[in-house]
């Protein structure tokens, strides 16, 4: 029972790091990202590939998937950047199943559907499961501790400033002189690594990633953490990520006691359930739980 | 002909009418976006459900094939109007991202209705077994010269909707103007009722006729989106004649990319057709803008 709660607490702090990051594009600058789950993908593959292909130690190996998934955010940014935000929606969903397409079937890279197994875990043989599980919780929740305060920092930062003006209004920004292009680049540059770190993060807790866990439905958990918290806000991405482990668990128990429903209705209900959940938020409260807060500027004080 | 062109000439007719198909969902979803102005991802779960719906009529029912077609049609039809009126007509005052999300949301969960309903097995349309005619090295399926057939009529019974009548001369006048069209009292709102019943019938025909050729599920229309969407993009968001021209590039690349790889990558031939259009040509083939 505690290493499933350890479990829990661990990909609460996975899927709070990529609120984090989603939050950057989607929460400050108002740009779209249906294929978050493509970039985890980069990271997590990354890892794994260049830790038991390449022998680099993890840390490295991490570092390689946060940049590639970077790389590759900003390449689709500057594809689109001159377009209607809604190129960038069809170019970030189709990088996810592209992604996915070529992971299923590059089998001298990736080993196709079966997936890539033993991957490396920190100490993973010389400790128990318990252990290992706190110490990976210790590790993850360190990195969403320092991503809080740099996301926090990014916010009340001149950056975050001219972000949230192109979401507010672009032309207004670019009449400001602001170079909105080479902004929203960089934001969804930032973005997309943090979430590769998350996936590699998750390639080294399990030590098992295959295609078939990178499913669009996974996008919609990480805008429902988002949405459930509050978009804007670093602390709403951060406790809405725990929420959304905690209502998707709490299903998983749930779903089993209905009579008449077979496991394939019981699952189908299940993602029914997030999606038509991800559609009332959007609709009724897009505030989330923690509004936005603008930072405040000090005014100087009024003369006389 | 040598073996060599012989397979060109195969792979270019296979692609035709591959891309001929994929015309139809690619001109709903670029009817809708002309129209309403968002990539309207539900597209997806509504070819899923015509197909379904086909073959409720075509296997449970027992119906010849182009009555299920009509029903496919009509089904997905129907539930685009009543899915956009409840769930996305509300989002899009708030911009288009927020609608574009949600109608990610809502494929998923159309998708899983279709689950629920059916479960994940493979099923296949109840056809006659048909040997393939044979034009000197070019093979050809009857089954698949019909559904060439189908997606022709339909496109000429929309090209002459949209060009004749007073109703398609109203959408096309939404799509160009919409503050000018409401100016000339057009209803805004019952033409994209009208758009949503056209763009989602024909995405629900199109999800049938690519079922047809091979077997359905739930992830049927998933699995053809990113194909549906390069057609629309290659030929230029927004433009119906060049959701046919995208289609066909679209269609006949993907096949003549199978000299050099391997059919799983066919979607991702697609993609990179996104691609290379957003750098080079944005706006697409026939497309207006794209900013």
């Amino acid at each position: 029972m505690e290493n499933y709660l350890i479990a829990m607490a661990v990909t609460g702090c996975i899927y709070a790091l990529m609120a984090l990051g989603l939050n950057v594009i989607w929460g400050f600058a108002g740009m779209v990202n249906l294929g978050l789950i493509g970039f985890f993908a980069v990271g997590a593959y990354a890892t794994a590939l260049a830790t038991l292909k390449f022998g680099l130690p993890m840390v490295a190996g991490m570092a390689t998937g946060a940049a590639l998934a970077a790389a590759a955010g900003a390449g689709v940014a500057m594809i689109t950047a001159r377009l209607r935000g809604d190129y960038l929606a069809i170019v970030t969903l189709g990088l996810a199943e592209t992604i996915r397409i070529v992971s299923a079937n590059t089998i001298w890279l990736t080993n196709g559907t079966d997936g890539i197994s033993g991957i490396a875990g920190p100490m993973r043989g010389r400790l128990s499961p318990t252990e290992f599980n706190l110490l990976y919780l210790g590790i993850v929740a360190a990195i969403v501790v320092v991503a809080y305060v740099l996301a926090e920092r990014l916010r009340a930062a001149p950056f975050g400033r001219v972000l949230r003006a192109i979401r507010d209004d672009e032309q207004v920004a670019a009449v400001a002189g602001k170079h909105v292009m080479a902004f929203k680049i960089r934001a969804f540059a930032i973005s997309a690594g943090a979430i590769g770190l998350a996936g590699a993060l998750y390639a080294h807790y399990t030590s098992y990633i295959a295609p078939d866990l990178f499913v669009p439905l996974f996008t919609l958990y990480i805008k429902l953490a988002l949405l459930a918290g509050g978009l804007g806000n670093n602390r709403g991405a951060v406790v809405g990520a725990f929420l959304i482990v905690f209502f998707l668990e709490s299903t998983r128990f749930v779903i089993p006691w209905i009579p008449g429903v077979s496991a394939v209705q019981g699952a189908a209900l299940r993602e029914l359930l997030i999606a038509a959940l991800l559609i009332v938020l959007l609709r009724y409260n897009p505030q989330g739980l923690v509004p936005e807060q603008l930072p405040r500027l000090k005014l100087p004080a009024a003369a006389g | 002909m040598p073996p060599f062109l012989a397979e060109i000439a195969q792979l270019v007719v296979n692609g035709v009418m591959a891309g001929t198909i994929l015309a139809v969902p690619a001109i709903g979803l670029t009817a809708i976006y002309a129209v309403l102005r968002f990539p309207n991802f539900a597209l997806a779960s509504h070819a899923t459900i015509g197909a379904f719906a086909g073959y409720v009529a075509n296997v449970k029912l027992g119906l010849p094939v182009l009555p299920s077609v009509l029903c496919a049609f009509l089904a997905a039809g129907l539930v685009g109007v009543v899915s956009d009126e409840f769930v996305l007509k509300p989002f899009r005052a708030a911009g288009f991202i927020t609608t574009a999300i949600a109608s990610i949301a809502l494929t998923i969960g159309l998708e899983n209705l279709v689950r629920f309903a059916f479960g994940n097995e493979l099923r296949g349309y109840d056809l006659p077994i048909m040997r393939d005619w044979r034009f000197g090295d070019i093979r050809v399926g009857p089954q698949q010269l019909q559904n060439l057939a189908i997606a022709v009529v339909a496109m000429v019974l929309l090209f002459a909707f949209l060009a004749f009548t007073r109703t398609g001369k109203a959408m096309r006048a939404v799509a160009d103007n919409p503050m000018l069209a409401a100016i000339k009292g057009i209803n805004a709102d019952a033409v994209s009722r009208l758009v949503n019943f056209v763009g989602m019938g024909l995405a629900g025909l199109g999800g049938m006729l690519i079922g047809l050729d091979t077997t359905i599920d739930p992830l049927t229309g998933f699995r053809a989106i990113l194909s549906i969407f390069a057609a629309a993009v290659v030929g230029g968001l927004g433009s119906i004649p060049g959701a046919v021209v995208g289609a066909l590039t679209v269609g006949v690349g993907e096949e003549l990319c199978l000299l050099f790889l391997s059919p799983d990558y066919r979607s991702a031939v697609g993609f990179m057709a996104i691609l290379l259009v957003l750098t080079l040509r944005p706006r697409g083939i026939l497309g207006a803008r794209a900013y």
